[in-house]
């Protein structure tokens, strides 16, 4: 563990007891280092680097269409500057798509950390038994993909098909609508929940297993109870797991994509401007304006990068000293 | 790191009934959670068993009218056998994908480790705060540049940008520089071996725990990848499986006999998978502490 840390610390770190001024290594030439560099290097910028920079380079275009649009000349591509990104922010499909994702975070996000943060207490507190199969069958919705996952929620959200209608039903709440206009964006809550509050507990549950048991035994002497220990010292201990998921969490909301799109198979209430990846991808394949869905890959990029980055350092901000 | 301590007596369960208030309590609510987790898995085990028609005039959660090989016969034989297809290409896309991710992370991770040079913590920052971020945001800027070259609805489209695995590369480095001592390299160097020979024979074996992680997150990374393939590929013989299904499910309501291919189809597609991502669970736990504690 505290090789992990100080190699986190300092990239350059060693177990070596000797200090770095002292070593006399052999000095790798730097051909053999570009030879270990250059497969992802190549990789990486052909496909991370080079398309940000194309779908930037396309944002600043537009593809005008003259007369009735027939004919080889009848579509013309201009350079139109930002004007892509002028028209983006004052779209209003888009605008709504990203409160919506903004909504659907501030209340979604919460509450998958906490319930995956109570989970991995417990499963890391002594009072609970069959801790092994319970962390299994927490963890088990996360091997199944997004796509199958929205597929499965969608039969048991249908009514005529999903047994949890059928028993909302019978027991007094009429034909419940998961699908309704105000109900389906918690319906996909649920879903992006069901998936990863395991694996958001397991590595909460990972940064548990690494606080060494001594600090509770001497909480324990000083007469703390068990909710006071979880509060008072696992809490503030396992502050980086907790950013980890959360700026995780961050990216994906912002990134919503699979879950509402497979849901618009059985129900009208999403339209295809719901989240702005979707209207992204409307705007690239049903309308056929690449340079418009560019941008918004683009906005939606930056918007991400800041988002994720600024969490992390107001996170940092108030960390009291410790890893961060 | 906690059976070295010593055990100090708990004053807070009573001797004898372990199952106090506060155990019965946690136990409660740890049953209903996993209800919650496990209800839909076994909704898809026992519709998986009925026929389109059963599936919509039965109890959803019991059996009623057992047909489960008639649908697999159904699922096999569907539209000249293409499901079995799909999941070749799964298995092609994220096995071959996370392989080649695995190896060509391993050699990126293993020189920003143990090689001094500069420009290296910029490069990892790229890697890392790029990888991170982009990845995410990727697909759609990939398909234009993708169209652009005529590579769009191949394996390759696909397949390429799977192999790029900036969280590889990160694990990689993590492990590589706490876990291959520099000394052990150097007697290796005083031997004459080349640097090459000395990754292949000597440090990707020390590295190999943090190769099963990477090349499992990046296996289900691909295997999951739903917005790539979605673009990219609009000839159905390409298909990863899960492109396959949700293709499926857009049509049942032009072929009924589809909604029991889609169930028993995403049934068998998930079981390779949380079979071998249970059993290996130690790995993700490596590779999340790693991820939190570097953070």
């Amino acid at each position: 563990m505290t090789a992990i840390q100080s190699a986190a610390n300092d990239g350059s770190a060693t177990n070596s007891p000797v200090p770095p001024a002292l070593r006399t290594y052999t000095k790798v030439r730097p051909w053999t280092t570009l030879g270990f560099l250059l497969p992802f290097g190549v990789l990486f910028t052909l496909f991370f680097l080079l398309p940000i920079g194309y779908a930037i380079y396309e944002s600043l275009f537009a593809t005008r269409v003259s007369g009735l649009g027939l004919g080889p000349n009848a579509t013309s591509t201009k350079f139109v500057g930002l004007s892509n990104y002028m028209q983006v922010f004052r779209d209003a499909s888009f605008l709504h798509g990203l409160e919506r994702v903004l909504l659907f975070g501030i209340v979604q996000v919460p509450v998958m950390l906490i319930l995956a943060t109570v989970l991995a207490l417990l499963m890391d507190s002594a009072v609970v038994r069959f801790k092994r199969f319970f962390r299994l069958a927490f963890f088990l919705p996360y091997g199944i993909p997004g796509v199958v996952a929205a597929i499965l929620w969608s039969f048991l959200y249908l009514p005529g098909l999903s047994p949890i209608v059928a028993s909302l039903r019978s027991v007094g709440f009429g034909s419940f609508n998961f699908l309704g206009v105000h109900t389906v964006l918690w319906s996909i809550a649920n879903i992006v929940t069901w998936e990863y509050t395991g694996y958001n507990m397991l590595i909460i549950y990972a940064g548990l297993q690494a606080i060494p048991s001594s600090i509770y035994e001497a909480a324990r002497m000083d007469g703390a109870s068990d909710f006071q220990i979880s509060r008072r010292v696992k809490l503030p201990m396992i502050r980086s797991s907790l950013i980890l998921t959360a700026v995780l969490s961050i990216i994906g909301t912002l990134q919503l994509f699979s879950e509402p799109q497979v849901l618009r198979a059985i129900t009208t209430t999403i339209p295809s401007s719901y989240t702005p990846n979707l209207l992204a991808y409307t705007q690239a394949f049903s309308i056929n304006n690449p340079n418009y869905a560019a941008a918004i890959a683009v906005v939606l990029a930056i918007g991400t990068f800041i988002l994720s980055f600024g969490f992390l350092r107001l996170a940092r901000r108030h960390s009291n000293g410790g890893l961060l | 790191m906690r059976t070295t301590t010593i055990k100090v007596p708990d004053r807070h369960l009573s001797k004898g009934s372990p199952w106090n208030k506060k155990t019965v309590t946690a136990m409660a609510f740890l049953f209903v959670m996993t209800i919650y987790f496990l209800l839909p898995a076994y909704w898809l085990l026992i519709s998986s068993t009925k026929g389109p028609s059963a599936l919509y005039n039965s109890e959803g959660l019991l059996f009623s009218h057992f047909q489960l090989f008639s649908n697999l016969s159904g699922l096999f034989h569907y539209d000249g056998g293409i499901y079995v297809r799909w999941i070749l290409n799964t298995v092609l896309y994220a096995g071959i994908g996370a392989l080649l991710a695995t190896v060509i992370s391993a050699s990126c991770g293993y020189a920003l480790a143990k090689f001094p040079f500069r420009g290296r913590e910029l490069i990892f920052s790229i890697i890392l705060g790029g990888g991170l971020v982009i990845e995410n945001a990727l697909a759609l800027p990939l398909y234009l540049l993708m169209s652009k070259v005529h590579l769009t609805n191949t394996y390759w489209s696909v397949l390429l940008p799977s192999i790029v695995s900036p969280f590889g590369v990160f694990l990689a480095r993590v492990y590589a520089s706490s876990a291959v001592p520099d000394e052990l390299l150097e007697a290796a160097r005083m031997d004459g071996a080349r640097e090459f020979r000395i990754f292949r024979t000597i440090s990707f074996r020390i590295m190999s725990p943090a190769l099963v992680t990477i090349f499992l997150f990046q296996f289900v990374a691909i295997w999951n990848n739903f917005f790539l393939p979605l673009v990219m590929l609009s000839n159905q013989k390409l298909y990863p499986v899960t492109l396959g299904l949700y293709s499926w499910n857009n049509e049942y309501g032009q072929a009924p006999q589809l909604v029991s291919y889609v169930v028993i189809g995403s049934l068998l597609s998930v079981i390779p998978l949380v079979i071998a991502f249970l059993s290996l669970q130690r790995f993700w736990r490596s590779g999340l502490t790693a991820g939190s504690v570097t953070l």
